[in-house]
């Protein structure tokens, strides 16, 4: 095993060590010595990482094994590693919130009586989220996948006394479940059809094999592409909370805010987008897969903006403009621009995490208040909580020269370009989009940080920044935020960053077509001239506008907007009914047939009718011949006569 | 191979032996050295086990450390022992899950506890000589010995309906094993004088025997593993049972069912057995749906593992008529992992009822509060039991659903609906018990686990984890004689 062979082992197997140490031991080592061996085992992997960066970026990939899982037949199942510039640069933003969120966890979580329990937890969760990016396989993509899953589950209901922490975190998993459902079995068909889990064995045959059709149903032949990536898909749209599997996650806010962070913003649900990347060579030969991607995507983008516009909660605003974010990159995986995609997911990562923390650092100075409603004119008591919020507020809103606005054009401008079915409709979509983006991102910083204070005099008296440990995190994400776009857009998209690692047919590849137009428009300087001559940017700058007029200037006036539309604000309150039709429909459904199998199959026809009737007929039998012998001579007697005349008729008969 | 010493024998009595010492040290008032030397039995039971692990030949397909003494000689029925890849790994198990019964029951049982401890060690000898027979007779007198202590332990140390569910257990799995019986005799008759398996192996019949053959050994397998619709018995035994005759009767009796396929269905009848794969893996995937519906409107926490066995079970006999590699492995790898997890599971519900004696989980709410270790070894069953990767209960699933899209999709889909349900009925269930705030007053005074149980769950743990982490050294011994079944599966043995 050569060094840098090890230096990839290190990466995942450093915050695993954190994580069973203080998971095992926390205890007894103590509250600072478990946080002291966490936040080292993340920090070794993130340097670790930015080491292996810069050995990627001199051409040195990986692809091998470190061992064999199991055999089967002629199967090999290996856990291994693919270390290319798609896996290092998942790697680097991982590790690096992952460390932000640990620093700034010392702060969050001080007064908890969990604290080392909560570090375990979130070091795992580094260690499994680097599993599923730096693997090679499908096999390993799943364990990271699901173990991610687990963590999630385990951090949202980590304050197990609360009832609604614990309805989230089974929500969470169960529609994730539902996602890797349909993973499993495009898992299943890949195995079946190549004969092997391994990725590079898998790309190097898909062309060959994109004509193949399936018969699912007799009849019916379809693409054997289409039918692998739409089922890999659905696996996406769970982890990715993608409509209509996008349930849970609002609900996940129940979580402590760093995992929000974490987990549920920068990390964990962008795995559907990686993985999607990473399986761009199958997607790029189905473009119905495509085209559902696509249209997911728009769906997900507008309808869960609308949603962001009317939460009060700070968190939740945060969460559904993450909804609306994800859609944003998986519109950008439907029109092949899949660097796009990947480009908007680091830069969501660093702002969308940042604006998180803040948020978690605002909830901290109002004592674990989350209403908007009752904060305001927070600025003047937490101005480093302010200014990074701003940053990220921007960033979002797609304001240049912040990071957003550089990943959500081009994907805006990509889609633009596409012309699979249904991308009409996801260019609408994620243009509508950046307008209710500045929107609800300003309401939430006007609601907050501006405005006359509305929080009770007590909460008012103790106001502050926050401890250093939770503002630092947030000024080294604000830096990302701040440069990431501009700085990274030329190489990431246009300068061929990803090589090999992302395939995209010619047919499909608008990113070429926008690279050629950026290098002949003045490159950045161009590509900002022209974002802020179109459309999007002055939509980003009416919904900022339409947001300080309805929340700073005009402050009665949503009420009455809201009175006025009725039905329409209703339906965005009870987010569409989404979550009551799932709990009537598949929650109380599979309950009800439970019950009735249980009642009617079990107990009645099989206990009740075969089991125990088949005893009662024996039982009422024996007792009928039971009665035979009773004792009696004289029965006798009479038997033997009415016996013996019977034998003399038959006789005398024949 | 075995330096001439009967490692199979031994695997077989010394357990039974060592019962049988413990039965000798009579009334509760001598119960300590009963405890002990029960102990003392079953780690001598697991230690002569693990010789048939570190010595077993992994490429060879055929029997290893075989042994044959005439037993009754005017039928020709022999003392014929041999274990292969598919038997010797569930001798170690039954051996494994001994010593955890013996521990489990420790201190839990305070009355007859010689006669308790006794119980389970005849059982454990009795149910390594079923793994080990190669002589139907003899397999059959195993097969029906180790029905006695199981009835016995329901039946005495038992809940309040204990005897309606040990007599619907006896019965149940007794008229199943009859008609096996019959099948034996037949071949017997047709195989001119042999009880031998191996020779059965070998012999051509032709197709209306091999159905009428393959619905005997039916009956008493599906019974025993138990298949939809002859399952009744096992959520009724279960609930009754003493925790240790719940872990012996979930870890390896129900596989036992499931061996009887591996090791009688398919290579003495596999024309038939090929002919009805339909019919069986239907059944097996009405387990998995059906069985995991019902699962998840279960009150009794015990109700609820026993269904999940079931629909857990689906999954081995999905796998085993697949036939192909990864289905059989798979179904083996599950066998076992299922004998833990499920063991485990068995064991966290009995480590509640023995302090606050309710399986409802109604009764319960906040355990986490006052048990946090016991909360984290009962999630980590929990999530085993929901197919969790890393677990070992997420690598026989896999397998299995990735022999069956070999087979049909569909089946594929119907088996892998277990990803939804069974993390719905575990999981709602561990939330129930486990979550929440403190419920009543019962749950307020619990204490956390002891040492004592610490060490089981630890032991469990480790394997679960093992397990699913690195599944290899466990498979490794399986691939020569699967493939060797395969082969001999995929021939007709019409003439």
């Amino acid at each position: 095993m050569t060094d840098m062979q090890k230096l990839y082992l290190l990466v995942p197997l450093a915050p695993l060590f954190g994580a069973v140490i203080v998971g095992l031991f926390g205890h007894w080592i103590g509250r600072r010595p478990s946080h002291w061996v966490a936040i080292i085992g993340v920090a070794v992997s993130f340097a670790a990482s930015v080491t292996i960066f810069k050995d990627v970026l001199a051409g040195n990939t990986f692809n091998g094994s470190v061992y064999t899982w199991l055999t089967s037949g002629d199967t090999r199942f290996e856990v291994g590693f693919l270390i290319d510039r798609l896996s290092v640069l998942m790697m680097l933003v991982v590790t690096f919130v992952s460390l932000m969120v640990h620093i700034y966890t010392i702060g969050y979580m001080r007064d908890d009586p969990g604290y080392q329990r909560f570090f375990s937890y979130i070091s795992l969760f580094t260690f499994s989220m680097l599993m599923l990016v730096m693997s090679n396989n499908y096999l390993q993509l799943f364990f990271g996948w699901e173990a991610v899953g687990l963590v999630s589950y385990l951090l949202i209901g980590f304050w197990h006394t609360r009832p609604s922490a614990i309805y989230a975190n089974l929500k969470a998993f169960l529609v994730n479940r539902v996602g890797d459902f349909g993973f499993l079995l495009g898992i299943g068909l890949v195995l079946w059809q190549f004969g092997t889990l391994d990725y590079a064995a898998v790309f190097a045959r898909a062309p060959e094999m994109a004509s193949q059709t399936i018969q699912l149903f007799p009849g019916h032949a379809w693409s054997l592409m289409s039918v692998i990536c739409i089922l890999l898909f659905v696996g996406a749209m769970g982890k990715s909370a993608q409509f209509p599997l996008h349930v849970w996650l609002p609900d996940s806010m129940e979580g402590p805010t760093p995992i929000s962070a974490l987990i549920h913003a920068a990390t964990m649900v962008t795995a559907g987008i990686f993985m999607v990347a990473r399986m761009s060579p199958l997607f790029e030969l189905s473009d119905t897969a495509l085209s559902v991607v696509m249209v997911i995507g728009g769906i997900t983008t507008l309808f869960m903006a609308f949603l962001a516009v009317v939460q009060t909660d700070i968190k939740r605003v945060i969460a559904y403009s993450t909804l609306s974010q994800l859609g944003y990159m998986t519109v950008a995986l439907g029109a092949s621009a899949y660097a796009a995609g990947i480009f908007h997911l680091m830069t969501h990562a660093f702002f969308k995490a940042l604006l998180f923390l803040a948020a978690g650092s605002v909830i901290i100075a109002m004592h674990h208040e989350q209403d908007m409603r009752k904060m305001g004119g927070l600025y003047k008591y937490m101005p480093i909580t302010y200014l990074t919020s701003l940053i990220g507020g921007l960033a979002l809103s797609g304001i240049p020269p912040f990071a957003g606005f550089f990943s959500k054009d081009a994907i805006i401008e990509a889609v633009g370009m596409s012309h699979l079915p249904g991308s009409g409709f996801a260019y609408f979509a994620t243009v509508s989009a950046v307008f209710l983006t500045a929107l609800y991102t300003f309401r939430m910083l006007f609601l907050t940080f501006h405005g006359k204070p509305r929080m009770d005099e007590h909460t008012r008296q103790h106001l502050r920044e926050s401890p250093w440990v939770v503002w630092l995190p947030l000024v080294l994400l604000a830096i990302p935020s701040v440069f990431a776009g501009w700085r990274f857009i030329q190489p990431l998209l246009f300068g061929d960053y990803f090589g090999s690692a992302i395939v995209v047919s010619p047919q499909h590849d608008a990113l070429i077509e926008m690279g050629q137009e950026f290098a002949a428009h003045g490159g950045l300087s161009g590509f900002i001239a022209h974002g802020v001559a179109a459309l999007p940017f002055w939509l980003a700058l009416a919904g900022i506008g339409t947001a300080w007029f309805l929340y700073m200037k005009r402050t009665d006036l949503p009420a009455k907007i809201a009175e006025r539309s009725g039905v329409v604000y209703t339906i965005l309150l009870r987010k569409y009914g989404f979550d009551e039709f799932n709990d009537w429909f598949f929650a109380g459904g599979a309950r009800r047939i439970g019950g009735f199998l249980w009642r009617i199959g079990d107990v009645t026809i099989i206990d009740g009718f075969f089991v125990n009737g088949t005893a009662r007929v024996i039982g009422w039998g024996s007792r009928l011949i039971r009665r035979l012998q009773s004792g009696l001579i004289y029965h006798y007697a009479f038997t033997m006569i009415i016996g013996a005349l019977v034998m003399v008729t038959w006789f005398v008969r024949s | 191979m075995s330096l001439g010493i009967p490692q199979l024998s031994l695997v077989i009595w010394v357990p039974i032996l060592a019962g049988v010492a413990v039965l000798f040290t009579g009334s509760d008032r001598n119960a300590a050295l009963a405890r002990w030397l029960a102990l003392l039995g079953a780690l001598a039971g697991f230690l002569v086990a693990i010789p048939l692990y570190t010595g077993f030949d992994t490429l060879n397909p055929g029997m290893q450390f075989t042994e044959m003494h005439p037993w009754i000689e005017t039928f020709n029925i022999n003392y014929h022992l041999g274990v292969d890849g598919l038997s010797v790994l569930f001798i170690l198990l039954t051996s494994f899950t001994t010593v955890l019964v013996v521990l489990a029951g420790w201190r839990v049982i305070e009355k007859k506890v010689a006669q308790y401890m006794a119980a389970f060690l005849i059982m454990s000898g009795v149910m390594n000589g079923v793994f080990a027979s190669l002589d139907a007779i003899l397999f059959y007198v195993f097969w029906e010995a180790m029905l006695i202590p199981m009835f016995i332990a329901i039946g005495v140390w038992g809940g309040p309906n204990r005897v309606y569910a040990a007599v619907k257990f006896f019965l149940y799995t007794l008229l199943g094993s009859l008609l096996m019986l019959v099948a034996f005799i037949y071949l017997y008759h047709v195989s001119g004088g042999s009880f031998e398996i191996l020779d059965y192996q070998k012999m051509p019949i032709p197709m209306v025997p091999q159905v009428l053959i393959f619905l005997a050994f039916f009956t008493a397998f599906a019974v025993k593993v138990p298949m939809w619709p002859v399952h009744t018995w096992l959520p009724d035994a279960h609930v009754e049972a003493p925790t240790g005759g719940s872990v012996v009767l979930a870890a390896i009796m129900l596989k036992l069912g499931a061996y009887g396929f591996l090791r009688f269905s398919l290579p003495i009848v596999p024309d038939a057995s090929h002919m009805l794969s339909g019919f069986m893996i239907t059944l097996s995937l009405i387990a998995v749906v059906y069985i995991g519906l019902v699962a998840l409107v279960q009150g009794d926490m015990k109700k609820l593992i026993a269904y999940s066995s079931i629909s857990h079970m689906g999954f081995v006999t999905l796998g085993i008529f697949l036939f192909n590699a990864y289905g059989m492995e798979g179904a083996l790898v599950q066998m076992l992992s299922h004998g833990f997890v499920s063991g485990a599971l068995f064991l966290c519900v009995g480590v509640m009822y023995d302090r606050v004696h309710s399986r409802q989980i109604a009764d319960y709410g906040g355990v986490a509060n006052r048990m946090p270790m016991f909360a984290a070894f009962f999630m980590l069953f929990a999530m085993a039991n929901s197919g969790l990767p890393g677990t070992s209960g997420f690598v026989g699933e896999f397998m299995v659903v990735m022999g069956a899209i070999k087979s049909n999709f569909w089946y594929a889909f119907f088996a892998a609906t277990t990803l939804v349900f069974g993390a719905a009925y575990t999981l709602w269930m561990y939330k129930r018990v486990v979550f929440g705030k403190v419920a009543n007053q019962h749950v307020e005074q619990l204490s956390d686990i002891g040492l004592r149980e610490f060490v089981i769950l630890a032991l469990l743990a480790v394997a679960v984890l093992a397990m699913g982490i690195y599944p290899l050294p466990f498979t490794e011994v399986m691939h020569a004689s699967v493939n060797g079944l395969l082969n001999h599966v995929a021939q007709s043995k019409l003439y």
